[in-house]
């Protein structure tokens, strides 16, 4: 099974399409297939609060949205996450890169790692933490809970679940 | 001409068309001026007028006008290489360029000194960037419809603010209303 396409194939499946990214070397591959999709629009943001409010618009224009970015971003979204997608009630599926975790090689992302479930905690944001691939296998039903309830969602994807780092 | 001003002379321009509209003073002005079910208030996430009215525009096919600020355009730059590099005609960012954080007491912003949005807008990408005194914006704001091509307009205007009171409607109220006007 390609997790990258399995990822996106559940996207698809629930009519997800309108994606916004913030690029991290574990999203690469599941970011060239979101690109490579036809029923996705994809649209590169600068920011990630930034992608939220593009999320948002769309959102309210029809389309289903999500938004793949790296844990360090949850740095960046805590007033938009409460302010817009909270405050006006607004589903967003959030596929973030759980940096800093087990065979992390880069000391800075365990600084962030070590903040990021207790501030998802603190918003009360629905968390589930993908450490082996098998768990992917929840991501259709993750999907399908956020777009009934119409919260954002972390879907926090761990170095475990995307294979290491290879050499690095 | 300040703020207000503006609107008020516009608002019956902006009434056919989606409006998302700037956190603050902008948005109770517009509320207290012409509210109408086509009006998205933001009611707090300075900056991202531009990248909500954007995301809307490109998920559907009805005009969408952000009204946006100086300050607010500074806080989100990245909104305006994302804009460029996407375009879609049925969009329409329009700056209130009045020099100040106008509600938070127009403090100044670097968009009255020596930083110029409309040349910033163009060197991020976008193509059709008109700047325009606050006298002409109806004019220009209606060509800008009527031309059925993306377009960033810079109004450049005075700083001031007049007296009212906040917008006290639930934000899932004008959430709602305005995804069924939007549907409409
Ligand atoms: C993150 C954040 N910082 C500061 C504020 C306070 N604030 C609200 S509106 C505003 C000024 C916006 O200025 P501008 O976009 O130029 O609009 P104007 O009121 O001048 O029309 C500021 C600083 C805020 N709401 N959020
Ligand atoms: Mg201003």
């Amino acid at each position: 099974m390609n997790i990258d396409k399995k990822i996106v194939d559940d996207l698809v499946a629930n009519d997800v399409s309108f994606v916004t990214t913030v690029p991290c070397k574990q999203l690469a591959g599941v970011i060239e297939e979101v690109e490579a999709r036809d029923e996705i629009f994809h649209i590169p943001s600068n920011k990630e609060d930034e992608g939220m409010g593009l999320c948002a618009g769309a959102f309210m224009g029809g389309k289903r949205p999500c938004i793949i970015m790296q844990n360090t971003a949850i740095g960046v979204t805590i007033n938009t996450l409460a302010t817009l997608i909270q405050y006006y009630r607004m589903p967003l599926p959030m596929l973030i890169s759980y940096r800093g975790e087990l065979r992390e090689p880069v000391a800075c992302q365990v600084e962030m790692a070590v903040h990021t479930k207790a501030l998802l905690a603190q918003m009360n944001i629905p968390t589930y933490h993908f450490h082996t691939q098998k768990d992917a296998e929840e991501f259709d039903m993750i999907l399908k809970y956020t777009f009934m309830c119409n919260k954002p969602v972390a879907i926090l994807t761990d170095a475990n679940f995307w294979g290491g780092y290879g050499d690095q | 001409m300040i703020r207000s001003e503006i609107l008020k002379e516009i608002a019956p321009i902006l009434r056919p068309h989606l409006v998302v509209c700037n956190i603050g003073l902008p948005s109770q002005e517009l509320h207290m001026i012409d509210d109408q079910p086509t009006n998205f208030y933001m009611l707090g996430t300075m900056g991202l007028s531009s990248s909500i009215g954007f995301g809307l525009a490109l998920a559907q096919d009805k005009t969408v006008i952000s009204i946006d600020g100086d300050g607010s355009v500074l806080t989100n730059l990245g909104t305006l290489p994302t804009i460029a590099n996407n375009a879609t005609d049925n969009y329409i960012l329009m700056i209130i360029d009045n020099g100040s954080y106008g509600s938070t007491g127009d403090q100044p912003t670097y968009a009255g000194k020596k930083t110029n949005l409309t040349d910033v807008a163009r060197a991020c990408g976008c193509d059709n960037v008109i700047e325009c005194r606050d006298v002409d914006t109806g004019k220009v704001l209606q060509e800008a419809i009527d031309s059925k091509k993306m377009t960033i307009i810079v109004v450049k205007c005075d700083s001031g603010n007049i007296k009212l009171p906040v917008i006290t409607m639930d934000p899932v109220v004008i959430r709602d209303r305005f995804m069924k006007a939007v549907q409409a």
